[in-house]
């Protein structure tokens, strides 16, 4: 058994993948000699060739259209667009084409195509590099969601998604890249699209997080531990397919619920969350849900990120008056 | 990998050939050409009535384009070369294998998987999101380099596509991959009301190819002999591996953008009548008379011929399955997932 953080681990599942299935190929910025910049692709290039590992010219919507021709030329293409908040200039190619082909050929052609992104806060990173615009890509449907929040989902999740007949934007939570290591194993495994994941059980409160919020949310959790709330935690791993059931089956046992995000408040996946609970659970409810998230103003500089982002205390706050209700 | 820019053609209006051509393209072929610049012509007439009817959708013909759209589809191979379109290319792709009559019932509003591209026709749907078509041609010609396949993809934009970023951005990849690839740049002088003058401050939409390293030409877009010419070398160079080749063929739409437009409030009429007297299709009806190759009897016999294959086409397309609301529900996803499962029982009122 191995231990592999976030990075190593997206890097092994590359790596295999490679081995696997040689239609399978990564175009992206940098992803060559460097590795990408957080070295997620490191090593692929020496092991896998020039033709299969591929430094594109800077032009994100060059890498998501060209990924559209890869696949319906019998490529499996593994696109690493550098950060999420990138996919800005080429977002055209993501919801309008690479979501919506399937339908728009009525299932002649198919987009067997991973989209990966580093993206999130805490590293006080440059403008635009942050920027947690995953549900933007919930409003173009044809397209998963994925958004891992450990090493072993990284990998099981990103085996899926190369595997998956359908186009997958895979979200990578920079922050936790290196944080720390688990049994990852070496060799197949998949982790399934759609599972929600209950990573901590508890019976006061539901956080119900993904991505670096769901890291987040584990050490609130601690916290309120300490002040005998006992919290569950629960990680959606995947947003579509959102896992309806899991979360209200959660939710019904606590009575009580705070989603935490990292993206902006208003119309966040949270709003989803939250109106998905008022409906399915709401006899079982016993205090309103609350969220903590970024709030509704631009991605600030990262002086000032530890005030934007929902934080440790933020989370307990709300949870703490959330259980008094 | 200079570009090279010149203006090739062959058949002058009158029909005569340009002095010291020899045209490359045999009787044959020529007969077999103008037969489907006449299905061309003759559907988009055809197509406008019924929209005008209310048994058509939004339509937009190719009317003035036929030398342009047919002799660049007819420099491929179907069985091995790709089609790449965005939407005035309607017999482009039938002629690459797609049925008329599925083109014709989608048009109707009979999508369905009966209606679909077939799974052995390289055609990839239409593209209305300008020049997105660019960045998929340039990536499966890509691919279909990376497989070692002989295969050629043609894809088509107009000049008005080419002020989108894709534009750029795909023959940019393009020229850098070397892939198999040829840019069919309609020049029709118009996006819907805006003339191709506000489009590029260059005299030549095909200069542009020098700026990615690999050749420009521009052609007679109304000369289907010029065109077959230039289409031919551009897919010979792309199949030999030497990359890709922008072609900008000068044409002139002779109708509405679509059916919802109106060119009478932007459109100089002399523009249009000088248009006229260069007519892609009379031009080749005088050449062919002047050589004895054409008769007003062989006229009268291709236009009835065209004229029942479509209409064979249109009634069999007004047989295909009508829409229905569970196909709101196929082809988003392999497999439907359980909320779009629950939307689609409330949808068909079994929830």
């Amino acid at each position: 058994m191995t231990q592999r953080n976030i990075i190593e681990a997206i890097n092994n599942a590359l790596d295999e993948e490679m081995q696997r299935d040689p239609r399978v190929m990564v175009l992206g910025l940098d992803v060559g000699k460097l590795g990408g910049v957080f070295r997620a692709t490191s090593g692929l290039l020496d092991k896998h060739g020039p033709e299969r590992v591929v430094d594109t010219p800077l032009a994100e919507a060059s890498i998501l259209g060209a990924s559209l021709g890869l696949a319906i030329s019998g490529m499996v293409p593994v696109a690493e667009i550098q950060f999420l908040g990138f996919t800005a200039q080429g977002f055209h190619q993501i919801g309008p084409q690479l979501a919506k082909y399937r339908m728009r050929s009525r299932g002649r052609y198919h987009c067997q195509v991973t989209i990966r992104a580093p993206f999130g806060g805490g590293i006080t990173s440059p403008e635009f590099h942050s920027d947690a615009v995953e549900a933007q890509f919930v409003q173009t449907p044809g397209i998963k969601i994925v958004m891992p929040s450990n090493p072993y989902d990284a990998k099981g999740l990103l085996l899926e998604a190369i595997r998956d007949p359908d186009p997958v934007l895979y979200c990578e939570p920079d922050r936790l890249y290196r944080l720390g290591r688990m049994e990852v194993p070496d060799g197949d495994y998949t982790v399934p699209f759609g599972k929600a994941a209950v990573v901590r059980e508890g019976s006061d409160i539901t956080l119900v997080a993904w991505s670096a919020a769901v890291e987040l949310c584990l050490r609130a959790a601690d916290q309120l531990a300490q002040e005998e709330i006992s919290a569950t935690v629960v990680d959606l791993r995947t947003l579509v397919p959102f896992d309806v059931e899991t979360v209200v089956g959660v939710v019904a046992k606590t009575g009580r619920c705070v989603v935490v995000h990292e993206a902006p408040l208003s119309a966040g996946f949270g709003a989803e969350v939250v109106a998905t609970l008022a409906k399915e659970a709401f006899y079982d409810l016993d205090a309103p849900i609350d969220r903590v998230c970024a709030y509704d103003v631009p991605y600030p500089a990262g002086s000032f990120e530890a005030w934007y982002l929902p934080s440790v205390e933020r989370v307990v706050a709300s949870a703490r008056r959330t259980v008094s209700q | 990998m200079t570009a090279v820019i010149t203006k090739h053609s062959v058949l002058s209006p009158d029909g005569t050939l340009v002095k010291g051509a020899k045209p490359k393209v045999g009787d044959e072929l020529l007969l077999e050409m103008l037969r489907w610049m006449l299905m061309s012509r003759t559907y988009d007439e055809r197509a406008t009535a019924l929209q005008r009817q209310g048994k058509y959708g939004v339509f937009s013909p190719a009317l003035g384009q036929e030398a342009s759209v047919v002799a660049s589809a007819m420099a491929l191979d179907p069985a091995r070369d790709w089609i790449v379109p965005q939407y005035r290319e309607l017999m482009a792709v039938v002629r690459h294998g797609y049925p008329l009559e599925r083109v014709a019932a989608n048009g109707m509003g009979r999508i369905s998987d009966a209606s679909r591209i077939p799974d052995d026709v390289n055609v990839l749907p239409n593209q209305v999101a300008l020049a997105a078509q660019l960045q998929h041609a340039a990536g499966l010609a890509w691919g279909l380099k990376l497989q070692k396949k002989d295969s050629v993809v043609m894809t088509y934009v107009g000049d008005g596509g080419s002020s989108e970023g894709d534009f750029h951005e795909a023959l940019n990849l393009a020229g850098v991959m070397r892939a198999p690839v040829v840019f069919f740049l309609q020049n029709n002088q118009w996006a819907i009301s805006t003339p191709s003058r506000r489009q590029t401050a260059t005299q030549s939409f095909a200069l542009r190819a020098a700026g990615y390293g690999f050749p420009g030409i521009t052609v007679d877009g109304n000369d289907v002999l010029a065109v077959y010419e230039v289409a031919t070398e551009a897919v010979r160079r792309a199949r030999a591996g030497d990359g890709p080749t922008l072609i900008e063929s000068l044409t002139y739409r002779m109708s509405f953008h679509n059916t919802t437009d109106n060119p009478s409030l932007y459109e100089d009429p002399k523009e249009r009548d000088e248009a006229k007297r260069r007519d892609p299709i009379e031009r080749v009806i005088k050449h062919l008379t002047r050589r004895g190759l054409w008769s007003d009897e062989r006229d009268r016999e291709t236009r009835a011929s065209v004229r029942a294959e479509i209409d064979a086409a249109l009634e069999r397309a007004a047989t295909y399955p009508p829409a229905e609301p569970s196909q709101v529900f196929e082809h988003v996803y392999a497999e439907l997932p359980e909320r779009l499962r629950r939307q689609r029982a409330e949808l068909l009122g079994e929830s």
